[in-house]
Order: structure tokens, then sequence, then C-alpha cells
């Protein structure tokens, strides 16, 4: 059974959490860097990207978590997690921190306020019908670097991406029950310790 | 670039902003200047209020919601959710804060009831409410309304835990008694808490409530907010302890770091080490208004 990590510094963790328990993985909640020795993958939840910022300097976690990601371990970000995750953010707080592992461009906030949240079916590649995305506050994937794939687009805009070991999302997929989009993520643990 | 947003303000979108506020500390701030002073510490979000609970103590007199330039100085001056509090009822003043784009309301004991038998339907919002409880059938009341969000109410502006912890005590007791009881003795349990029987046979499933539930009202140490977080509650508000204490920036981080790290002794030791005086607190003997007894 993989092992898959979950941070647990501030955010929607427990969600993420009970999605990967019914697809049959162990999970770990991450708070310090012994938690991520031994992880086949780690999830980074929405939340708040300022305050996990913050807690993953102060907890260690931070200069760890970013090597491992670097050397390839499958990591799934959504909302918040894709901010920690992308290479450039704008509207960030000047002392804001980024693994900046995935090449692409976000806006914090870029959907707006909490009364501009909204949910709606979209079609992901590699699903077969439309999955319910739902945007909480959501940033905005203004720019997709060359190595990264689009999986989904609303509007005519990114809204689910992945890299080599890196599938990111600026909707919640752990905010339904329909647990497809961590499948996703499963798959690419498991074809990874494949070719392990 | 949201014009497809038909769903704005559904059950899930809503309830789903309190999930990505779990694990975190929501910060009383009466200015723009401590609204930025929080969001430095890492607060997931800030309450804006007119003044601290333990002033409106103080103080007396009618407490409403804060003033609309506060509000909006408030929001400009930090990237994190800003919520804001409206009187027991007042739903004129929650249009107002809806339109002002609040991104949570709270319907709050902390300021004077507008409405002495009901409470606001919630139903009839976009923006996402939290309310407070003292007990199980009161969490259920207000989430039959509509809320999003439940917090313990313990009592706010005392600095003193111990009716946050009644409450959540309360609260969680019986939530682990319903899921024990079998499915005729749910009527009984929803005749006793003047709760829906739904509503009750949801806890009786989920072994939770069906929306996420913080604790507020008393905390002003590290040490409160990782009790809360042991005893079950999933983030903390924290009111007058921050502001009211000898250096705000210091405690509220560790206050924040505390909530992280709940569980973990040793970092709590390092983080409650050199913050100056608490707010000096009272004891509830001392008190004559109990907010806590406000909301029906």
């Amino acid at each position: 059974m993989p092992i898959v990590g979950v941070l647990a510094l501030q955010g929607a963790f427990h969600a993420h959490a009970r999605a990967l328990k019914q697809l049959n993985v162990e999970v770990r909640e991450v708070r310090l860097p012994h938690d991520l020795d031994g992880l086949d993958g780690i999830v980074m939840p929405g939340g708040e990207s300022t305050t996990m910022s913050q807690l993953l300097l102060s907890s260690g976690v931070f200069d760890v978590l970013t090597q491992r990601i670097a050397d390839g371990l499958l990591t799934m970000g959504t909302c918040a997690g894709l901010i920690l995750l992308a290479e450039r953010v704008l509207d960030a707080r000047p002392d804001q921190v980024s693994c900046s592992v995935l090449d692409v461009t976000v806006r914090r906030n870029g959907y707006g306020r909490q009364i501009n949240s909204f949910e709606t079916d979209i079609a992901v590649t590699g699903l077969e019908t439309p999955f319910t995305a739902v945007f909480i506050r959501a940033p905005i994937i203004e720019e997709v670097g060359s190595g990264v794939e689009i999986l989904a687009v609303h509007n005519g805009v990114p809204v689910a991406v992945a890299s080599q070991n890196i599938l990111a999302a600026s909707f919640h997929p752990e905010l339904t029950s329909d647990v497809r989009f961590h499948e996703l993520f499963l798959h690419m643990i498991s074809s990874a310790s494949t070719v392990r | 670039m949201t014009s497809t947003s038909s769903n704005s303000g559904s059950m899930r979108v809503n309830r789903g902003l309190a999930e990505m506020l779990k694990g975190g500390v929501i910060m009383d701030v009466v200015t723009p200047g401590q609204a930025k002073i929080a969001e430095d510490a890492g607060a997931c979000a800030v309450m804006a209020l007119e003044r601290v609970p333990a002033d409106i103590r103080r103080d007396g007199g009618v407490a409403r919601m804060s003033d609309i330039e506060m509000i909006e100085g408030i929001q400009a001056s930090v990237s994190i959710p800003v919520m804001a509090k409206v009187r027991i009822g007042h739903f004129v003043e929650a249009q107002i804060l809806q339109s002002l784009g609040v991104d949570f309301i709270d319907e709050s004991e902390v300021l004077t009831p507008a409405d002495e038998a009901h409470h606001i339907d919630k139903f009839n919002f976009t923006v996402p409410f939290v309310c407070g409880a003292t007990n199980l059938g009161e969490a259920l009341r207000r989430i039959s309304e509509g809320a999003c969000m439940i917090r313990s109410k313990g009592e706010a502006g005392t600095g003193n835990i111990v009716e946050a912890v009644r409450h959540l005590r309360s609260i969680i007791g019986d939530i682990r008694r319903i899921t024990q009881a079998d499915s005729a003795e749910l009527f009984d349990w929803a005749k006793k808490l003047q709760a829906p029987l739904p509503l009750v046979q949801e806890v009786a499933e989920l072994g939770w409530l069906p929306v996420p539930m913080f604790c507020a009202g008393g905390i002003a140490t590290p040490a409160d907010a990782a009790l809360a977080m042991q005893l079950g509650a999933e983030a903390v508000f924290v009111g007058s302890g921050i502001f009211k204490s000898d250096e705000p920036a210091p405690r509220a981080r560790a206050i924040v770091e505390a909530t992280t790290h709940f569980r973990d002794a040793s970092i709590l030791v390092k983080v409650s080490r050199g913050l100056g005086a608490p707010m000096t607190g009272i004891g509830m003997d001392e008190i004559n208004q109990r907010y806590a007894e406000r909301g029906w």
C-alpha cells in the first residue's frame, strides 16, 4: 500500500486524507521534516498560502520538501497548494515562499473574493465524464510553461495541469465525494513505482 | 471571468471556505494596522469588528456592526479572507456586509442582539455565515438556518478558557453519545436537542457536525489554543487575547504555531517562551453579562 503524505500545517488536509483513505492509501499528516521520510507521494492542500508559507519555514519542512519534489517526489497541489508549487506567483506577500517546481504563473485570489467562488462541471483529460470543480477564492493560472500539460480548462483558462511528477489544480477535488481526481494522482504513483 | 458562476453561494462552496480555514487562527482586529499585524503573524483570516470583546465588556453600550470605512480599510490592507460581525437577527447589517464583499459573516452574540427570537435566515445570502453555539442543539439550529461553520461560544473578552472548554465538551460529548444511539433513540434526541431530526440523523452517521466546528471565546495563550484543538476544535478564533496582551505580534505568531503543532509539547514550550504578559482576564463570577446566553 502506498504511503501518501498530506501537508497538515493549515487548510483542508482532512478532506484530502478522507479521499485518499477511500482509495486504500496509507495517509500520513506532515507537520515536521521527518514526516516526509519514506513517502510515495505528497498532497499540498488548499488553505491560506501565506499562513502555510510561514509554517513551512518555521517547521523546517520547506527546504526538505522542495528538495524532495525537485528530486521527483510525486506531488499533488490544490488551490493554495498550487500556489506553493508555482514558479511565478503574482499578488503574493513579498515574504511568501514557493517551492518553485512547476512552470506556471498563478495570481493569488485571481477569481476574487468568496462571493465570486463557484462550482461548475468541467472536462478533465483522463476522466470519462465531467468532474465537479469547486473554486474557492481560487488562484488563476495565467501562464503555462512548455513542459506542463493542461488537463482541464474553464472559460479558456487552464484549471488543472500536470508535469512529470506534479498534478495541480486551482479547484478543490477534495470537496466532493468524487475521488477520480485523486485516482489520477495514485495512477501517477503506481506507474512511477513500476518504472522504478 | 466568473460569468458561469451560477453556483456561487452553494452549500458546498460556502462550507468549502470553512474547510480552508481549518487548522488556522482567525484574529479579531479593529484597524487596518492590526489586520496587517495579524496577517504578518500567519492568521488564516481576520475578523473585523468595532471594538474587541474586552472593550465592549468594559465600555458597555450597544455594540453594532463595524464602521464600513474601517471594514474597507481592512479589506484593502490584507490579502487573506476578511470576516465581520453582525448583530443576531440583524439581516440588514448582513446585506450590507455581503454587498461590501466580506468573505464570511459572524452572526455574533458579542454584539448587542437586534432580535430576541429570530436568527438571520442565512439561506437568503450568497456569503457564508458562522454562528456561535454552547451545545449541540444550538449548533444544529444554526446549521438548519444555513450556517456553514459553528464556533463554540466560550465567553468572549474574558481571557478565560473555561466556558469554551465547557461548550466544546458539551457539543462533542453529545455527538459521541448520538453515534451510539439506535435509530429509535434519535427521535428522542431530536426532541431533547430541539433540533431537526434529519440533522440529528446526519450527525449520528457522520460522527461529527455536517460543517466545521471552530473554538472561540477566551483563548489567551498558545496553550489555550492547543487545548481547544486537542479537545476537538478544528481551528480557533482569538479575540481580545492578542491585542489586549503586552506584545501582540509575537503572541499572535505563537498561537498560530501552537494551533498547527497542537499535540507537540516540545514545540508548545518553544513558542510559549518570552511572550510577555497575556491579557489579564477575568473570572466567571466577576462578570455580570454572559454573552453566551444571547442567541436561542
